[in-house]
């Protein structure tokens, strides 16, 4: 079976995160990298790949973003991807969740996965939502923040906490599974896979290639438009201890309860 | 197409907290619009009529196992299609997020998650949002034949407007090919058992990661002991999903929303997901060895510093003070 995982660049956690004030887009000047959420996915794909009933044949990294986001899919293969795709176009740009799923659904249409992996979220987007909308629009059933999951017989039973607890839920193949960070721990990739990255397989795909109208990315594909930035209501700064005598420490949060009447 | 259609869960008779203040919200946006709130309830056994009393006007009732986005995104999607609705409203969570992101898929429709006021703007529907980490609100305006919009689990109240009931139509609906291939084998499952009733508690002292494993929980549990009956255990999704504390303790997103009097947050560095369980607390007291981790960004006071140091200590002095009385 072939296995796609869905990933994304984002700006590096070292890096202030800003809006473009005109846009409302996140600016992306400063380091970027993969997001980390992704590298589970990544090494979900992994071990059903060592796994051998699973019989994975190959995991294809996929990623839609400006020209940089080849280093994103760099990363992604040194984790593990035999090969990767980049939907890279102008056209693209400041796409909203809907064409970003609808552009990436096309992209795996052609890819044509058994079962296509994502991270529980973008560290930047703060989404959480986008693998349900690619579900859709492949018409495959989606399952996101899984913590477990199991392939048997073209189904994939995957375990995962909802509103009231745990749930086992079955899918049957293909299928689009969201995982949780609590799936696995990603491994680090060796020095050899790092450098062996870039010669990996790497094809790029433009609207065009995907044969999807230009009025459907991008701003003009999209119904959620950013109109304004407001500032919220925050709670006072924090008075801030640096511990360096637990005793001093304590006496001193033993101060603040008695100001707080907590005790 | 003034009318918002409201998503609401239920679990074991009783209607999600979130859902019932998604449904207030949903009752006042459609006031601004001109027309009625109607919610829809999906594989549910809730007495569907009393919503009334949170503002539905109509309830639509379908059947369909609980737990799962698919069900609800085929009821919903036939009743966006009679184009009576300019909203479809979830009350936020796991199951808000990926039936909302389906049926904007769906139907073409703009989207706006993890929203926290609705309003409408020269006719056409706005969302705020919080992003970069709380840092700024985003306006999000949202076009297509409808808007749908995610609420953040708890932003809106559940108000309680004392009306009667509201009548209630079954829905039938024909599952759609991606709903007929999910199965629901497990629904609920309590791990880790054991009730920690922390809704109640006046102080709830949680870890998170950083407590480094399992056993250093004996120190929140020490720690909530030298505060007295009225303190309970709190855990953060990661180390319940790790299996290191019950899912009955966990705060946050999926799991339970506390406002207790002292919030200790030990070891947990400050996701949304879990804020959004702890945010209303009226003080919160923050331990991790890490001065850049977000939690000290809603903190009354922060220590910076490690919490295997501290919080046996803070416990003895407790304890000091007790025996002292």
């Amino acid at each position: 079976m072939r296995i796609a995982v869905l990933v994304k660049e984002i700006p590096d956690a070292t890096v202030r995160k800003r809006l473009d004030p005109r846009s409302g887009r996140l600016e992306r000047s400063g380091e970027r990298t993969l997001n980390p959420h992704d590298a589970h996915a990544i090494e979900a794909a992994v071990r059903l790949r060592e796994t051998p009933s699973a019989a994975v044949e190959e995991i294809v990294a996929v990623t839609m973003g400006p020209a940089s986001a080849s280093r994103a899919l760099h990363r992604a293969v040194s984790l593990g991807a035999d090969r990767s795709v980049h939907l890279c176009d102008d056209a693209f740009a400041g796409s909203d969740l809907i064409a970003t799923a609808q552009a990436l659904a096309a992209a795996l249409e052609r890819i044509e996965p058994d079962l296509v992996l994502a991270g529980q979220q973008s560290d930047d987007g703060e989404c959480y939502a986008l693998g349900a909308a690619v579900g859709e629009y492949l018409h495959w059933p989606a399952l996101t923040q899984v913590v477990a999951l199991e392939l048997r017989d073209g189904r994939v039973r995957c375990a995962r906490q909802a509103e009231y607890g745990y749930d086992t839920v079955e899918l049957e193949l293909p299928a689009l599974v969201g995982v949780g960070d609590a799936l696995n721990e990603p491994r680090y990739p060796s020095l050899k896979a790092i450098m062996g990255a870039r010669n990996r397989p790497l094809e790029t795909l433009t609207a065009a290639d995907l044969g999807i109208a230009l009025d459907q990315v991008g701003a003009a594909g999209s119904r959620a438009r950013w109109v304004g930035v407001k500032q919220p209501a925050r709670r006072p700064q924090a008075t801030m201890i640096e511990d360096r005598d637990a005793e001093e420490t304590v006496a001193r949060i033993i101060a603040w309860l008695d100001e707080r009447r907590v005790i | 197409m003034a009318d918002v259609l409201v998503h609401v869960l239920d679990h074991d008779g009783q209607f999600n907290k979130s859902s019932l203040g998604a449904l207030s919200e949903g009752a006042r946006l459609a006031g601004e619009l001109g027309g009625e709130a109607h919610a829809a309830v999906i594989g549910g056994q809730a007495p569907c009529a009393a919503l009334g009393r949170y503002g539905a006007a109509r309830v639509y009732r379908a059947g369909g196992p609980a737990g799962v986005a698919q069900p609800v995104v085929d009821a919903m999607a036939g009743l966006m299609r009679e184009g009576r609705f300019a909203c479809a409203l979830f009350g936020g969570g796991l199951l808000g997020h990926e039936a909302g992101a389906a049926l904007a898929a769906r139907l073409g429709a703009g989207i706006a998650v993890e929203v926290t006021a609705t309003g409408v703007r020269a006719g056409r529907l706005v969302a705020e949002r919080p992003v970069l980490g709380d840092s700024q609100i985003s306006e999000i305006e949202l076009s297509g034949p409808a808007g749908i919009i995610v609420a953040r689990i708890g932003a809106f109240e559940a108000l309680d407007r004392g009306a009667g009931d509201a009548p209630v139509e079954d829905l039938a609906f024909e599952p759609s090919a991606p709903a007929t291939r999910v199965r629901m084998i497990e629904h609920g499952a309590q791990r880790g058992g054991e009730e920690a009733d922390i809704e109640a508690a006046e102080v709830v002292v949680a870890g998170g990661r950083g407590l480094g494993g399992p056993e250093a929980f004996a120190l929140c549990e020490e720690l909530a002991r030298a505060f007295g009956p009225a303190a309970a255990v709190g855990a953060t999704r990661a180390v319940v999903d790790a299996g290191w504390y019950p899912y009955a303790a966990q705060v946050g997103q999926t799991g339970k929303t506390v406002a207790p009097k002292l919030y200790i947050a030990a070891g947990i560095s400050g996701q949304i997901q879990h804020k959004v369980g702890m945010q209303g607390s009226e003080s919160i007291l923050a331990i991790n060895t890490d001065a850049r981790a977000p939690i000290f960004e809603f903190t009354d006071l922060g220590i910076v510093g490690d919490l295997h140091r501290i919080l046996p200590r803070l416990a003895a002095a407790l304890r000091a003070r007790g025996d002292g009385r």
